[in-house]
């Protein structure tokens, strides 16, 4: 791949596994992320799709160095992130982004709108003319300039994620990643927000990465996907040949297993594929 | 035939006078699958809580009747109508980890209705729950029995859960969005599970559900529901094949296919949103019509 | 749409009385020497015993009674207040203080830091308060700083354990990793996040607090471990009336009342005020 944004190799990571922790000394490490190796195509949305114990929200949250990797390297636009301190990361820190699963613990109850799209950009000394900044940041995700005085509990499900949206893009970043962004919405409001992020990636040029469960909604949105199970790679590439074609039993699996909205009484008989 | 369940014009209200339920009729068939679909607030769960008699402190029932097997509910006394719905309803909830006590064994909980709705001894509750775990394809069952919830998997929970909905041999199942917590595939096995479950006993499940992929897969009938009000309801081929109502039209345009290669999807336009405030005024006016 | 921000505020009565209450009590030891009808000091035994004003015998002026010495009961109850409220709230802002801080380090921070602070807190609690504070005062020497300095260092604990609790949990949420997102280094965060989010816990906290010390230095006072000089405590008017209880019920239970109703609208206040400030409706 040519000049990609990410290359990652052979990254490897252990949490502490707390299930398993005995009364006295430490819990037992276990490996969740076990040698994923791919690179993230610039201006481009790629899916990380896997189910519960795959580790895709773990692997985000190394990509954006919020976790440490225990073994491998993370490289970002031709740098090397993997063990880099809290301080020495700071620079880094504006151009990986992030938008939360749930924007209501997400956004600080204590907080206006305007305050929490603010906050990273007066971390960056970028503040020029906040009251200007603020209304881009909120046209730009399609909210009214009115929420800007708003507190979370004062906004819809759907609002509050543009919200989210807002403040990872407030800094104009090169990476962002969506972690099941659109799971908790209905599927009217999921539509909107996956049509917002569509055209967003395209007007600043963004690479996300979006990590989701919905191999539907990967599908309406990713050009790239990587197949997660158990924290190995089972099968990535262009989002239409995985699907047309998928080379590996499990996500063959994965894919016979959603339920299309089309009347079928002889779905649920089918075995599934292993 | 006698429908299984009907519920006439049911409204129910939150205490500002706020309607989460407006003139809901339905009729469920025994044996029949029923969908209940909606998006958030479409008062979904709601009509399961009213059947259940299990509505939320702050809601409720103002108008509308519901008819168990012909035996009106609301005619009965509360003892009595929880005995009667005890019996006859069965509940398979969304969360299968707080649905059940976690410092209680599966098998006690298990048991509980029957013994004390049934009046069922001890001995003959554990046989009907041991036969109906070998039904659910629980292989070990006698350590499942003596666990505590902690100690299984979210879809063995699912399976325990479903084993003692169809236990007593209820008329009627509520499905509260039982798999939305649970992967594909393992959703897959548990629809497959209920259908299965469901044709062995020839029970009636109302199902509610946010998926429209879910409703296309198990249901025969379907009710689409906005703000508590009934949009449109029909037998699954009908609705998928040539929705009639603009909102339910807007929602399967909204939903996401793998299959579509162009993979267009459109959120509900203003427009239909606009149309369904109208037919949720209008509903409203005929509401303070009625009441004077 | 959710409805839960349309909730009114409403007119929160618990809240106002018990804050009335305070604010009238706080008042009236404020401005103790200009209200007091006597001097709480001045002794005349002629008028020893004396009943409250609405009682056979009772002397104008002196409308609750004097105690065996002929001091006048009123004065001496407001002049103890005083004291109440100075010990209520240095005593419990500096456990406060301590406790929140180590409280919020544990919870925010968790690892090391918060097996630390635990342990202590764990070993500290194992030892009975009133005792502790009884051995403290012993050591310290009476006076009032020493209470003060008692009630703070027993009861920082009570503090510390409900935060460290609150900061994990806040600590947990999202808004706490997207503010590292956005770059902000961890004290930071936990003091402009974390902090704002737990406040009122430790509002409603500090106030039960400020009762529990007026409870506190009443006892020390009732064993005669509080305040050296002869200044009246609401403790000591307690301990003092107790001697006399067949004689002149009124001297224990005055003070009796004084202390239950502030104590009582001191725990209101906190619970008031936590709903109050906090209309986030998680």
């Amino acid at each position: 791949m040519a000049d990609p944004l990410y290359s990652i190799c052979d990254l490897k990571l252990s949490l502490p596994d707390m299930a398993r922790k005995p009364l006295f000394g430490p819990a037992p490490k276990i490996e969740i992320l076990k040698g994923l190796s791919f690179e993230l195509p610039r201006n481009a949305i790629t899916g990380i799709v896997g189910e519960s114990g795959s580790g895709k929200s773990t692997l985000g949250r190394a990509m954006v160095r919020l976790l440490e990797p225990t073994h491998g390297s993370i490289s970002f636009d031709g740098d090397d992130l993997t063990h880099l301190t809290e301080s020495a990361l700071k620079p880094y820190r504006r151009d990986l982004q992030m938008i939360f699963q749930d924007p209501m613990s997400s956004l600080n109850p204590r907080r206006t709108i305007a305050d929490i799209i603010a906050a990273p950009l007066r971390q960056y000394g970028l503040v020029d003319n906040l009251p200007q900044q603020i209304a881009q940041a909120l046209d730009r995700v399609g909210l009214p300039q009115s929420f800007a005085s708003r507190y979370r509990h004062e906004l819809s499900g759907g609002q509050r994620q543009r919200v989210g949206i807002a403040r990872a893009l407030a800094l104009s970043p090169k990476f962002v990643l969506a972690d099941e962004i659109v799971s908790g919405l209905d599927v009217s409001t999921q539509a909107q927000i996956l049509a917002l992020l569509d055209q967003l990636c395209r007007q600043m040029g963004l690479t996300i990465a979006f990590i989701s469960h919905d191999l539907s909604v990967i599908r309406r949105l990713c050009e790239q996907v990587i197949v997660l199970r158990s924290g190995e790679i089972v099968e990535m590439g262009n989002t239409s040949d995985v699907f047309d074609a998928p080379r590996h039993d499990y996500t063959r699996e994965l894919i016979a297993a959603i339920p299309l909205p089309e009347p079928d009484t002889h779905w649920l008989d089918m075995e599934t594929v292993g | 035939m006698t429908p299984c369940l009907t519920i006439t014009n049911l409204s129910a209200t939150l205490p500002g006078g706020a309607r989460v339920l407006r003139d809901v009729s339905l009729d469920v068939n025994p044996g029949e699958v029923r969908a209940l679909v909606g998006e958030s607030g479409a008062g979904k769960s709601m009509i399961g809580k009213a059947i259940l008699g299990v509505l939320p402190s702050s809601v409720r029932q103002v108008s509308g009747e519901i008819f168990l097997d012909g035996q009106d509910l609301g005619a009965l006394s509360a003892s009595k109508r929880r005995i009667l719905v005890g019996a006859n309803v069965a509940l398979i909830p969304q969360d299968p980890l707080t649905a059940l006590n976690p410092s209680r064994r599966i098998g006690s909980q298990m048991t509980d209705q029957l013994i004390k709705i049934l009046g069922w001894n001890s001995a003959k509750a554990y046989t009907r729950i041991r036969q109906l775990l070998d039904e659910v394809q629980i292989r070990d069952r006698e350590r499942v029995l003596r666990s505590y919830p902690h100690e299984l998997s979210g879809g063995m929970r699912q399976r325990v859960l479903i084993a003692t909905a169809f236990a007593a041999e209820p008329k009627l199942i509520v499905a509260d969005e039982p798999t939305t917590a649970l992967d594909v595939t393992v959703q897959k096995q548990i629809l497959r599970l209920i259908a299965t479950m469901q044709r062995q006993h020839a029970t009636a499940i109302l199902f509610v559900t946010h998926d429209l992929g879910v409703v296309a897969k198990i249901s025969q009938q379907v009710t689409v529901l906005y703000g508590g009000m009934i949009i449109e309801q029909a037998g699954v081929s009908d609705l998928f094949a040539d929705p009639q109502h603009a909102y339910t039209r807007a929602l399967l345009r909204a939903t996401p296919r793998y299959n579509d290669p162009d993979a267009r999807v459109e959120p509900v336009q203003p427009d239909v949103l606009a149309g369904l405030q109208n037919e949720l005024a209008a509903n409203d006016h005929a509401w303070e019509k009625h009441l004077g | 749409m959710p409805s839960e921000h349309t909730r009114p505020h409403r007119f929160n009565t618990r809240l106002w009385l018990a804050g009335g209450w305070l604010l009238f009590a706080l008042a009236l030891a404020l401005l103790a020497p200009w209200i007091a009808p006597h001097d709480p000091l001045a002794q005349d035994l002629l008028y020893g015993r004396l009943p409250p004003f609405w009682s056979e015998g009772a002397e104008p002026g002196l409308w609750l009674g004097t105690d065996s010495l002929g001091r006048d009961l009123l004065s001496r109850l407001i002049y103890g207040g005083r004291i109440a409220f100075m010990v209520a709230f240095a005593a419990a802002t500096a456990a406060c203080l301590v406790g929140s801080t180590l409280g919020l380090i544990a919870g925010y921070f968790g690892g090391w830091p918060d097996r630390i602070i635990s342990r202590i807190v764990d070993i500290w609690m194992s030892f009975p308060p009133v005792l502790f504070a009884i051995l403290l005062v012993a050591v310290l020497g009476t006076g009032l700083h020493s209470v003060i300095i008692a009630i703070a260092v027993i009861d920082w604990t009570r503090f510390c354990r409900v935060i460290r609790a609150e900061a994990m949990v806040q600590s947990r949420m999202d808004y706490v990793e997207s503010a590292r997102i956005a770059g902000f280094g961890r004290i930071g965060i936990m003091i402009k996040e974390v902090l704002p989010n737990v406040m009122p816990s430790i509002i409603a906290l500090l106030s039960l607090e400020m009762g529990i010390a007026i409870i506190v230095e009443a006892i020390l006072s009732f064993v005669n471990l509080s305040i050296a000089t002869d200044d009246p405590t609401w403790g000591g008017l307690i301990a003092e009336g107790r001697l006399s209880i067949h004689q002149a019920w009124w001297v224990l239970v005055f003070p009796l009342i004084a202390l239950f109703l502030t104590v009582l609208s001191f725990s209101q206040l906190g619970e008031g005020l936590k709903q109050r400030f906090d209309p986030i409706l998680r």
